[in-house]
């Protein structure tokens, strides 16, 4: 992929929290814009993966969600800042298995826990942090011309 | 194995993608948890669910999936139907339960995302 850096992409996208019908257009969007501008397909796959399983985490969990889309000759960088109730513990919320989903999330096929054990498996670097009360910062970044996670 | 047989081997009923039955599937998996096909689907896969909402079509244009089988006799919602129109995503309704359907397909030759076939003994 050819691109200068006055020609890095940024971009901002609205997700609604309980939003169910809508859940996932972000991520469809994103995954093809990657497409259109021609990254690599594995790349492509695991930022979807991980868009997806962060967007869904927003519709299921908080109240919004702002989701930054920056592509760089170098990387592709998401940051999605959301306003919800956060992660009280995110060592335990890490962890595969524990969730607390509701019944109405695992029915949509989602909420078993194994969400943002998959965003971080994903992402060559993760990064959360949350404020208990007030929503959660999630940072993934996925590099263009380098193998595997830093 | 071309979609086309995997139709008549389930005498499933196609919803959308009559046009694109002569696509050849390499290996299926079959889950009803979005969260376990994001983990474990790859490319090419072949994805079985009893999930019928758009996020199993959604799920399935993520991972690059070549066709989805709802089993049970589910058919996904309409927006999910149109999404998979415009992905060109075959969706396919078959009447047996996911043991019966996986059965059949990995039975017939079909193997898992792992890799494993079935070996006739």
């Amino acid at each position: 992929m050819i691109m200068s850096d006055e020609h890095a992409l940024s971009q901002h996208f609205e997700i609604r929290g309980g939003d169910f019908s809508n859940a996932g257009k972000v991520s469809t969007t994103i995954k093809e814009i990657l497409q259109e501008i021609g990254i690599d397909p594995a790349i492509i796959i695991r930022t979807s993966i991980a868009v997806y399983e962060a967007e869904m985490n927003v519709v299921m969990y908080a109240r919004k969600g702002m989701l930054t889309l920056n592509i760089t000759p170098e990387e592709i960088h998401l940051k999605l800042d959301d306003q919800g109730p956060g992660i009280k513990n995110i060592d335990l919320a890490m962890q595969e298995g524990f969730s607390t989903a509701t019944h109405e999330m695992r029915e949509m096929g989602f909420g078993a826990g194994l969400g943002l054990p998959n965003i971080k498996k994903n992402a060559d670097r993760f990064l959360i942090a949350s404020i208990p009360g007030k929503g959660t910062l999630v940072e993934l970044t996925f590099f263009l011309n380098r193998d595997g996670k830093e | 194995m071309t979609l086309k047989e995997i139709k008549e081997l389930l005498q499933a009923e196609v919803i959308i993608g009559s046009d694109r039955l002569d696509m050849e599937i390499q290996f299926a998996g079959g889950s009803d948890l979005m969260s376990d096909v994001l983990a474990f689907g790859k490319p090419g896969i072949l994805l079985l669910t009893g999930l019928s909402n758009s996020q199993s079509v959604r799920t399935a244009n993520i991972i690059d999936a070549t066709a989805v089988v709802y089993v049970r006799g589910k058919k996904p919602d309409q927006a999910g139907i149109e999404f998979a129109r415009e992905k060109g995503i075959p969706l396919l309704s078959t009447k047996f339960m996911m043991y019966t359907a996986c059965g059949l397909l990995f039975c017939s030759g079909l193997p898992g995302v792992s890799g494993l076939a079935h070996k006739k003994i």
